[in-house]
């Protein structure tokens, strides 16, 4: 059995430990939860350090078959793009654990139900971004919108069911239109040389372009819901304010960059042609994204729907860096994509213990925190500083260098990007001014400052953070070759080598 | 003149259920009221496993010729015939509940006559013996080769059904409506079927389907009496198996009919009318397909998303399921037509995952009850997650499994049937099956969040614990439905393999 698929199978155990523990005993349920993701969390630590950064293919694979008559099979296998985001994942997931201790109580049902779910959900996160089978890809990605649905529905705040509702319509939707798509190209493909889903084997079809256009529309769309891409992003903010801390950290920090990497995994490597075609809507698609995404976050009146909104910002950069289709680009989106999760942690996570104590998501209610509860406070004002992509901080340099992948292609959509750095000063400012600044508020004197178990959450993002943001170097390094290998399948190159030859 | 040849070894399941079915009457008529019912429930028992038994015994000998040219017990045929009386065991467990019947049918709801009947505890035994004669009868439907026994096999399976559908114990009059409704209808398409066979005969001269593929080969597919006779017979068909605009009687039968009888009728039905109309389809009309091809796939469109919608407006619950099975009809229709192998392999494999899902979902059906019954409105099902947990996801695995949610098995029998409608070059019934299930999911979400997520009103409704019968036929299901999700290998190596029939 490869790694991956041994660290995918420890949350499913922990889930049935945590089912046959004793409901009554709250703490041990947490306790074995925070144990078997701390597990997972370094074993992908040892994942990463196996791993050859300079081979861009897929490492660790493993392949079983599991339904001959489709020849369906078990099939796993990371490159550098699903490593990083599966060593994103399985670190975010305890600290979400430790930073929610209480946020399962006072749900729907019981706590153990609240980890069983995680624990299944974690598994099917590193499921998705390691499968290198169409069919298992699309499997979990549509089986894990349950136990989200449920997270959202049972745990969350204010209209929660409603939210959740929202959500799972709107993935479900997307997904079964790639369903369409999975069909076609296994048709596709058992017409040309028998039937498969091995992604590699995928890619090396020849399919008429308007084929390929509906196929790609297929993935596509499904990809854009989760991403979320303008226009397709309305279930987001609803999600956002009505999950609890944890689910949303988990539903944007990771969820929603299964879409940004389908399009990378999917979108480009089975369908280079329609790649092209659609380029430059989805580049128009993706510069709306920015600039909507900040210009409505900068209005928001509800913390967490602010972080909702500037998260579509962000997704907008991925998206432009990945269909900018420069080797700056997608490396620096697939960093972006690292950096997002846990700058987007950052964010809701104190953002979340601010909503507790105060009993209230509004911007208006805070007020002088820095005060009151320094820690938090600059807590918060360095996850602010993340999020507007400051100097110093990780997600400048992904910044950067998709704006520098896309300003070689496509100058006028880069300058426009930048204004939307301009834009995320102004909406965290605007932010952090009115909560953590100026004269304490009514109803904020009394605010109590992180504990210990809160500070243990945090200062591990705040670290990474501020650590890849002066030493980008481990991550790009595994990145890159992988981004060339997916420039080759997509048949990409850039601008620059072309002027050089 | 010389005996006919007769196999019997290949007929012997069907002719071990008709003797079952008629020691079942011998039994109505000589034994004493009390005993009846767990002496019928034995051997209704026995005779399936019988039968089953025999069906699995004859799965590699199958023939053209088991009965002249009328019967052609070939390797689909076999497995449809497996398939249904795998079903009807289950579904026979849940029947087993005789509570779920009238004392006395013959009784004018309401009547003084009804509550002496009542009052005496008699019991209508009698559904075991029209079971089986039904269940003769949908084992004879889809291996018959000729029209005059398929008619025969139509009429066999319908008229036990017709008299079921009106045994219910509680809101008799809704199920006696049920079944004149079913039983005029029924008579009418019927007809229709007949008056197809008259005008397919006159065209071919011959009633085997192997004869009219013939003439159509040698005397070309443009005949008037062709055409007619392909659209009534259609139109025969399409009502059994519940597609529009033929499936008005669904809904209404659905919910009058005792609830074990629907889940039955559901389950077996539908599996043996879709046999014979593959059969038909594939072997006597696919020369002609250009006539019928483009209107059944409109109907099959039309039927899947007509489900999916209507099932919204529904407040009964056993109404939904009725609409829920008219899309499911619609999904189906798309392999009659595929007209490929991998079409024939899915549909037999739905066939399977959605007769399983079907009786599971009818069984619980028959769970959640208030002081007069069976609870049908679904506003009283809110919050049954709270009371009764077990139940409230059982039936939600069985939605899931409708709605084709991956890591169940209606997923895999979706992308069976899809797939091989892509594969024909019908990508337009992909699509449209696609964004149907859309539809249909979010009524079949609906449902789960009424179940788990609105607090219950404080009302009388309750889930009454399942008789061991019962819970072994949910349980059944339940296994069934997840087991076939996550390897449906186990399966789908046999419906490929079985997928054939022979010409």
């Amino acid at each position: 059995m490869s790694i991956v698929t041994i660290l995918g199978l420890i949350p499913l155990l922990g889930a049935v430990l945590v089912a046959v523990l004793p409901k009554a005993n709250e703490k041990l349920t947490k306790q074995v939860a925070l144990a078997t993701s701390l597990v997972v969390a370094l074993g992908s630590i040892w994942l990463a350090y196996k791993f050859n950064g300079s081979d861009g293919n897929f490492q660790f694979v493993e392949s079983h078959q599991w339904i001959k008559n489709f020849n369906i099979n078990y099939a796993v296998g990371i490159d550098g793009i699903s490593l990083t985001l599966i060593v994103m994942t399985a670190i975010l997931v305890p600290i979400v654990f430790l930073a929610g201790w209480n946020e399962s109580e006072g749900g729907r049902w019981s706590v153990k139900t609240f980890y069983i779910l995680l624990l299944t959900l974690e598994t099917m996160m590193i499921g998705v971004f390691a499968a290198t089978d169409v069919f298992l890809f699309y499997v979990i990605f549509e089986a894990m919108l349950i136990p989200v649905y449920f997270l959202i529905g049972g745990y969350g705040r204010g209209e929660r069911a409603a939210a959740a509702m929202k959500f799972l319509m709107y993935s479900l939707f997307g997904g079964l239109l790639m369903l369409a798509a999975v069909i076609g190209v296994y048709i596709i493909s058992t017409n040309q040389n028998g039937g498969t889903f091995d992604v590699t084997a995928l890619s090396h079809l020849t399919i008429d372009k308007p084929t390929q256009n509906w196929l790609f529309l297929g993935f596509f769309i499904a990809f854009a819901i989760k991403a979320p891409l303008w226009p397709f992003h309305t279930w987001l903010p609803a999600a956002a304010k009505s999950a609890t801390a944890g689910t949303s950290t988990l539903l944007l920090g990771v969820l929603d960059k299964i879409g940004t990497y389908g399009m990378i995994r999917f979108c480009m490597t089975l369908f280079p042609d329609a790649t092209k075609t659609f380029t430059p809507i989805i580049i128009v698609l993706a510069v709306i994204s920015i600039l909507y995404g900040a210009f409505l976050a900068i209005g928001q009146k509800d913390i967490n729907s602010l972080i909702a909104f500037t998260s579509i910002s962000h997704f907008g950069f991925i998206t432009l860096g990945i269909f900018a289709m420069t080797s700056q680009g997608i490396s620096g989106a697939s960093f972006y994509m690292v950096n997002h999760g846990f700058s987007t942690a950052a964010l809701f996570l104190v953002a979340g213990w601010m909503i507790k104590r105060r009993d209230s998501s509004q911007i208006s209610d805070f007020g002088g925190l820095q005060r009151v509860t320094p820690v938090m406070a600059w807590s918060f004002f360095l996850a602010g500083m993340s999020a507007l992509a400051l100097p110093g901080l990780s997600s400048f340099i992904s910044e950067f260098l998709v704006l520098v992948g896309t300003f070689t292609k496509y100058p006028l959509a880069a300058i426009l990007g930048t204004t939307g750095i301009v834009l995320a000063a102004l909406y965290v400012l605007i932010v952090v001014q009115r909560t953590l600044h100026g004269e304490t508020t009514p109803g904020n004197e009394n605010l109590t400052d992180l504990t210990v178990r809160e500070k243990v959450a945090i200062a591990p993002v705040i670290a990474i953070l501020v650590i890849l943001g002066f030493f980008p170097k481990p991550v790009l390094h595994v990145i890159n070759p992988t981004t060339a290998v997916v420039m080759e399948h997509a048949g990409a190159t850039d601008p620059i080598a072309k002027a050089g030859k | 003149m010389n005996a006919p040849k007769l196999d019997y070894a290949l007929l012997a399941p069907i002719l071990i259920i008709l003797g079952g079915a008629l020691i079942g009457v011998l039994v109505e008529a000589f034994l004493s009221k009390t005993r009846r019912a767990g002496v019928q429930l034995v051997i209704s028992f026995v005779t399936l496993t019988a039968a089953l038994v025999q069906v699995i015994r004859i799965r590699r000998s199958g023939s053209s010729g088991a009965a002249v040219l009328s019967v052609s017990i070939d390797a689909a045929g076999i497995f449809i015939q497996g398939t249904i009386l795998v079903l009807s065991l289950v579904a026979l467990l849940l029947i087993a509940d005789t509570d779920n019947f009238t004392a006395q049918a013959s009784a004018i709801p309401g009547s003084s006559q009804e509550s002496v009947a009542i009052q005496a505890g008699k019991q209508q035994t009698e559904v075991f013996p029209l079971t089986l004669f039904a269940i003769a009868g949908m084992l004879l439907f889809p291996v018959a080769t000729d029209l005059v026994t398929l008619f025969v096999a139509l009429e066999m399976l319908s008229l036990p059904l017709y008299l079921m559908a009106g045994l219910s114990r509680r809101r008799r009059l809704l199920s006696q409506e049920a079944a004149l409704k079913y039983f005029l209808l029924g008579a009418f398409s019927s007809a229709f079927f007949l008056m197809g066979s008259a005008f397919l005969y006159g065209y071919s001269g011959t009633l085997t389907l192997n004869g009219i593929a013939s003439a159509i080969h040698t005397s070309g597919n443009n005949n008037v009496f062709l055409l007619i006779g392909i659209a009534f017979v259609s139109v025969g068909l399409l009502f059994k198996v519940g597609a529009v605009p033929f499936h008005n009687w669904t809904p209404d039968v659905y919910q009058g009919s005792p609830t074990p009888i629907t889940g039955f009728m559901a389950a077996c039905t539908k599996a043996a009318a879709f046999g014979a109309t593959l059969r038909i389809f594939y072997v006597a009309l696919d020369g002609a397909q250009w006539s019928w091809k483009p209107l059944i796939s409109v109907i099959a469109v039309i039927t899947m998303l007509f489900g999916a919608i209507a099932a919204w407006s529904q407040r009964d619950v056993k109404r939904m399921l009725a609409y829920s099975s008219i899309a499911h009809a619609g999904f189906i229709l798309t392999a009659v037509v595929s007209l490929n192998s991998h079409a024939l392999s899915g549909a037999l494999f739905y066939f399977v995952v959605y007769g399983f899902a079907t009786i599971g979902a009818f069984g619980i059906v028959t769970l959640v009850r208030d002081s007069s019954g069976e609870v049908g409105d679904v506003n009283r099902w809110i919050g049954l997650g709270k009371k009764a947990p077990l139940t409230a996801s059982t039936y939600s695995l069985f939605l899931l499994s409708f709605g084709g949610i991956p890591l169940t098995a209606g997923f895999i029998g979706k992308f069976a049937v899809f797939s091989a409608a892509y594969e024909s070059g019908n990508i337009y019934l992909t699509v449209a099956g696609v964004l149907s299930s859309a539809i249909a999911i979010f009524f079949y979400l609906r449902v789960v969040v009424m179940l788990f997520f609105q607090n219950p009103e404080s009302d009388s409704v309750s889930v009454v614990i399942p008789s061991v019968m019962t819970r072994i036929a949910i349980s059944i299901c339940a296994l069934a439905t997840i087991i076939l999700g996550l390897f449906p290998s186990l399966l789908l190596n046999a419906a490929d393999s079985f997928a054939l029939f022979t010409r």
